[in-house]
């Protein structure tokens, strides 16, 4: 469970870019946040992840986010950041998906087990050993959700997982996330991916939550959507 | 490929050169790390004047390159910016030091020009050793038998992160170089006047990447230390080879193998 109790963020003094939020995410959830450029999405997975530090409380299974339980609350959270070659650092796809398990302690042989099962499940053994700036965008962004999943992390966190993508990258992406049995938090403004991925969507709208319910109900809200610069899902205009 | 792109790709080739196999790739990457470090210490160590001593010394690479199937055109290729630089350290020697030192068939010599032909030897012999080194080994396993030779564990992820961030630095400054020849068409290179901001863009830009990259390598559980591959054990062969090489380099030094030959032939 995560919680958000009345977190506001600054990147420069005086000009706020998250203004007292407060959300509870429970566990099983599939979650969309939404919100235009700039909204403050990413802004809000990094202060949940503990690469940003604001004001306010956050909770994750009940325990505060302090400098003493970083590691272990990182640990169950998985981040696939929204420019996968800011994820990836080492040579091949392999070393970088063994880089995680290894700083856990996992020896050699189970981490490449799991390694492994993470390819195969998602049909990527083919990436393997291949050299990380030499796959297209598509694989890239497969092999940063799959360096993520060789963690097995309780909560998975997408920021923006169809960007740039093409239709049938986009379409491999989407239904991986629909597989996933985690809890998720993915921000985009591809609301027909949110649509077809979450039961649950926030709102963010220059820092705040605009509104917040069943994805079914907030996406077909023509009003709303239009108020805080998004439109319809194609599906349901 | 802009060029910045190519230097991205030439970078790729260094690990694929590493990923081969030969008998110099097998080595433990401990004994080739150690014999290189013995033949750029002797290389160095050779007096300004010592050039026919110091030429034998080029038999080491030459074997090196032939037994493991890296070619001398693909070294000289990717040093080919490097090379000059070294190489135009003695440039000015023989405006200096003008006494003839010795006569080749009658004509003669004089000791700036030795001493610049030695130290130009020097540069190229030692930028070949640590190229054989590189293109035999592979960052990683280097890093790792650095640290198993117990040198700090934050200097070798500082060697590993800035052969990594280079990457990164180069693929901005790719993106950049783009940008503005497309807006700068039929320009060569980029114009003074922009160099400055260009600069501070590359620097700035990096910097956020070099950030993102960090904040992922913590996510993923890294403290301070990485956990490089297992390499297999120092063996017999590997020490054989360390301290056979370190011989033959102290031999050479102490014995100047080409006036041998040449009293001999002389004789
Ligand atoms: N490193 C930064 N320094 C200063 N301002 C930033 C930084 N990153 C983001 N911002 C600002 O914070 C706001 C929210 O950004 P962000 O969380 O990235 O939005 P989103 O992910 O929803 O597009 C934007 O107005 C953006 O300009
Ligand atoms: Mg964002």
């Amino acid at each position: 469970m995560i919680e958000f109790q009345h977190v506001s963020f600054a990147y420069e003094k005086g000009r706020s870019v998250i203004e007292d939020l407060s959300f509870r995410i429970g566990d099983g959830e599939s979650v969309g946040l939404i919100g235009a450029n700039g909204a403050g999405k990413s802004t809000v997975m990094k202060l949940m992840l503990g690469l940003l530090a604001g004001e306010g409380k956050i909770l994750v299974d009940g325990s505060e986010l302090n400098r003493a339980n970083l590691s272990q609350i990182r640990r169950k959270l998985g981040f696939v950041l929204q420019n996968s070659d800011n994820q990836m650092f080492m040579p091949t796809v392999y070393e970088d998906m063994m880089f995680g398990p290894l700083n856990y302690m996992l020896s050699r042989e189970e981490a490449e087990r799991r390694v492994d099962a993470v390819l195969e499940r998602l049909g990527l053994q083919a990436l393997k050993h291949r050299h990380n700036h030499r796959i297209s965008g598509g694989e890239k962004r497969m092999a940063a959700i799959a360096t993520v999943l060789a963690m097995e992390p309780e909560t998975i966190l997408m920021d923006e997982p169809t960007s740039a993508l093409d239709p049938y990258n986009r379409r491999i992406v989407i239904n991986t996330i629909r597989e996933l049995g985690q809890t998720k938090l993915i921000s985009s403004h591809d609301l027909d991916m949110i649509l077809d991925t979450c039961d649950r969507v926030i709102l963010l709208s220059e820092g705040r939550i605009a509104a917040d319910g069943p994805a079914e109900r907030v996406l077909r809200d023509r009003a709303l959507l239009e108020a805080h610069h998004l439109e319809l899902p194609l599906r349901l205009a | 490929m802009n060029k910045m792109e190519k230097a991205l790709h030439e970078l790729s080739e260094m690990d694929d050169l590493a990923a081969q196999d030969s008998p110099v790739h097998r080595l433990h990457p401990t004994a080739k790390l150690l014999s290189t470090i013995a033949y750029i210490a002797v290389v160095v160590s050779f007096g300004k004047y010592q050039l026919g001593a110091l030429a034998p010394m080029l038999l080491w690479p030459v074997l090196l390159f032939q037994v493991s199937g890296v070619s001398v055109r693909t070294c000289f290729y990717k040093l080919r910016i490097v090379l000059p630089l070294v190489m135009a350290v003695g440039l000015f020697n023989p405006f200096y030091d003008r006494a003839p030192m010795l006569y080749l068939g009658g004509v003669a010599v004089s000791g700036g020009v030795v001493s610049m032909l030695t130290l130009m030897l020097k540069g190229l012999l030692c930028l070949m050793a640590s190229f054989l080194l590189m293109a035999t080994t592979g960052i990683d396993s280097l890093c790792a038998s650095l640290r198993r030779l117990h040198v700090p564990g934050m200097l070798v992820t500082l060697l590993l992160l800035t052969y990594r961030y280079v990457g990164v630095m180069t693929e901005e400054l790719a993106v950049m170089t783009d940008a503005y020849h497309l807006r700068a068409p039929g320009q060569k290179g980029i114009h003074v006047s922009a160099w400055g901001s260009f600069l501070g863009q590359l620097l700035l830009r990096s910097m956020d990447r070099a950030q993102e990259l960090y904040g992922s390598m913590l996510l993923r559980g890294y403290h301070e230390h990485f956990h490089y591959a297992p390499v297999r054990p120092f063996a017999l062969p590997d020490g054989v080879y360390t301290l056979g090489c370190a011989l033959v380099f102290l031999l050479l030094r102490r014995v100047d193998i080409s006036q041998l030959l040449g009293s001999l032939l002389v004789r």
